[in-house]
């Protein structure tokens, strides 16, 4: 018996063996038809990686752009967070990074001295962060400025009929009730736009807290991810937490109109965060624009962006001047009609502005010294 | 009859020449290399986490990371690992204090009082707690016992202490359910198989004439449980309360989602609090500052060294206590 079983265990141990390596090595063609095989040839993949917030909409484009090409090109995005796309992106493992953070000077500077162009930031999307609450008896549109929510996350106000608040909403009946903050415990692009804004309206927040995927709040309870601050504050009568405008909208939560550096009262929508971003843009788009200065703009957004390198020979991850030439294409794609499937899956468009701001960086793509960006956008027709 | 017939068969057919000079050989070569590649890993996972961690290691010395209470990622870039050291231990020694009695309870209800069909019900239903993801647990405490205990027990205690003992209020922390009493709570509940189950063992292989001899003594059912068998099983009892323990420091995404996350003291009983594991999972895709990651790793370090410790206490422990010697019960 003892035998019998040490000689089946070794046999099935040893073909094992032979088959994993076999399969690793030969697996892909072997299998494929002759037909399919020409096919495969000719198709591209595009490997991207990062920033978790856009992932639904990049996912959905990747979907629709392989129909639009006919199975041509794939695209294979992996949704590892900010942090982990910028440090992909700059160890050259993926043809393109999402962050919902632009990359810094000191990134900027180190790119640009090992490959001799610079890295592009380009706006893909947008995300908008607005204040949930759970106050009994309230329906949603309690009116918030600046000053009242910063107060709020630094525990000033501690009650939801305090005089700076009922000030703002004449109209409403504010209950007395103790404010719990909830905030994001895990590290969020959500976490940094709004720490951002925070950062603009306030010296004092800027000085003691800063902005960040994560922060050192100086009060409150943290919710993990976004359906953990839903959570803690659709249970606890009295909350105040943040959430993206989609997932406040999926989950029927009741959230502010928040009154922008005009003095316009604008409840958050979609158009509001594209209007947002319709501004005077830099150059490179590395840019918060949260309080922003245009009239009808929701105040509390910011954007996505695809980080590609200028000279994209430079970068390991793109191994010949097709898949360089696809990836642009696809860019471009994503900035124009990608846009298309923005509002169905809950994420504003790209404004004007942005889109002019990428065509002029797109431009400068190149692929060893040969401006690929030009070209493809002239047979667009787009100059 | 059929068993003896194969079994002549084999002797009398001649093995295959390969077989019989290498087939031990092989077997023993990939058993081998199986066994030593766990201490390969181990040592090779702590190497990663310290040469990760090494960043922040050198940056604040390693008694100034262990000792350091702030932890600012926004604007002083400060990383100090002992809100964490201490919110982990505190969940896990209370949690497994809550556990501890109960879990024996389980485990002599199910090996000595109930009828057998009972028992092995009660069995899989500890089973059952144990295979329960954490991330179910968590949404659970969410949606259904944080908001439960607030409203049932932490605001009567909150509205009893704010009338009689305002002073006490900053001790006790806001009551709205997310926070570190809630998490070791939960953390209690999810320790219990592992003590349960190894107790249970323990108990079992207590042998038949200990018994026997006690209630020959005169022993009630009670005084031979307590006399002769506890006893006699308490290196299994400890090893499971051990295991337990291990698991209760590790325990990662329930914790998260229930302890409130507050990364600075001072913590507060009902308050928000935050485990080692918890800032892990927290922060750790977003990380984007190179120190603010390499601090996870040293966190990380820290957690891998200080579950080593507790496992070679426990095993030391675990060998004094049992009656055997040396070896489990």
């Amino acid at each position: 018996m003892k035998i019998n079983f040490i000689k089946t265990f070794s046999l099935i141990l040893v073909t094992g063996m032979i088959l994993l390596t076999a399969g690793c090595g030969e697996g892909r063609e072997k299998d494929d038809s002759d037909d399919t095989k020409k096919e495969r040839k000719s198709r591209v993949d595009l490997l991207g990686a990062g920033a978790s917030f856009p992932a639904p909409l990049i996912t959905a484009m990747a979907d629709e752009y392989r129909d639009v090409t006919r199975n041509r090109v794939v695209v294979n995005y992996q949704s590892i967070g900010s942090g982990g796309g910028i440090r992909q992106f700059v160890e050259q493992t993926i043809m393109f990074g999402m962050t919902e953070a632009f990359l810094s000077d000191e990134i900027m500077a180190d790119i640009e001295s090992q490959t001799g162009g610079r890295a592009f930031n380009m706006p893909i999307t947008l995300a908008d962060v607005v204040a949930t609450y759970n106050v009994p008896g309230v329906d949603k549109g309690i009116v918030f400025d600046a000053d009242v929510l910063v107060d709020i996350y630094m525990e000033r106000i501690t009650n939801w009929n305090d005089p700076k608040i009922e000030k703002l909403n004449p109209d409403k009946d504010l209950p007395s009730l103790p404010i719990t903050v909830v905030h994001r415990s895990d590290g969020s692009g959500t976490t940094n736009i709004w720490t951002s804004y925070f950062s603009r309206v306030s010296d004092e927040w800027k000085a003691k807290i800063g902005y960040g995927t994560s922060v050192n709040w100086p009060t409150g309870v943290g919710g993990n991810g976004n359906e953990g601050v839903a959570g803690a504050v659709m249970n606890t009568p009295g909350a105040i937490g943040y959430n993206s405008l989609t997932y406040a909208l999926l989950n029927d939560m009741s959230f502010g109109y928040v009154k922008n550096s005009s003095g316009n009262i604008i409840e958050p929508s979609y158009a509001a965060t594209t209007e947002a971003a319709n501004i005077d843009l830099p150059e490179d788009t590395r840019v918060l624009f949260t309080n922003t200065p245009a009239e009808k703009g929701y105040p509390i957004a910011g954007f996505a962006w695809m980080l590609v390198y200028e000279n994209l020979e430079q970068n390991n991850a793109i191994n010949n001047r097709t898949e360089a030439k696809e990836l642009v294409e696809f860019l471009i794609w994503s900035i124009t009609d990608g846009q298309e499937l923005s509002e169905e899956l809950g994420f504003a468009r790209l404004p004007e502005a942005a889109v002019e701001r990428n065509y002029e960086m797109i431009k400068q793509v190149k692929w060893r010294g040969e401006e690929i960006g030009k070209e493809l956008l002239k047979k667009k027709n787009i100059s | 009859m059929h068993q003896a017939q194969t079994n002549t068969d084999i002797i009398k057919k001649p093995l295959p020449i390969i077989y019989r000079w290498l087939g031990d050989k092989i077997f023993l070569t990939v058993v081998f290399i199986l066994g030593l590649s766990i201490i390969f890993l181990a040592f090779s996972m702590a190497w990663v986490l310290y040469s990760e961690g090494r960043l922040a290691i050198n940056e604040f010395g390693v008694i100034g990371f262990l000792k350091g209470s702030v932890w600012d990622p926004g604007v002083r870039m400060v990383f100090g690992a002992l809100p964490f050291i201490f919110g982990t231990f505190i969940t896990s020694v209370v949690a497994l204090a809550i556990a501890f009695l109960p879990a024996i309870a389980i485990a002599v209800v199910i090996a000595e009082y109930a009828p057998k069909w009972i028992g092995n019900i009660i069995e899989n239903f500890v089973h059952l707690i144990a295979a329960i993801p954490s991330v179910v647990v968590g949404i659970w405490g969410i949606f259904v016992f944080a908001p439960w205990m607030r409203e049932t027990v932490y605001m009567p205690i909150f509205t009893f202490t704010a009338n009689n003992y305002p002073s006490l209020l900053p001790v006790l922390g806001n009551p709205m359910g997310y926070g570190m009493t809630t998490a070791t709570i939960i953390l209690a509940l999810m320790i219990i198989p592992f003590t349960t189950a190894l107790t249970r063992d323990a108990i079992s292989q207590v042998p038949k004439e200990q018994r026997e001899a006690a209630w020959a003594l005169g022993a009630t059912k009670w005084e031979v449980i307590r006399m002769a068998v506890l006893p006699y099983a308490r290196g299994g009892i400890l090893a499971g309360a051990m295991l337990s323990f291990g698991r209760a420091i590790g325990e990662t995404m329930a914790v998260a989602m229930l302890i409130g996350n507050k990364n600075t003291f001072p913590f507060s009983i009902l308050g928000p609090a935050a485990t080692m594991p918890s800032v892990i999972i927290n922060e750790f895709r977003e990380a984007v500052g190179n120190l603010h990651l390499s601090s996870l790793m040293a966190i990380g370090l820290a957690l891998f060294v200080i579950s080593l410790i507790v496992n070679l206490i426990a095993a030391y422990i675990t060998r004094k206590l049992s009656i055997t010697g040396g070896q489990v019960v």
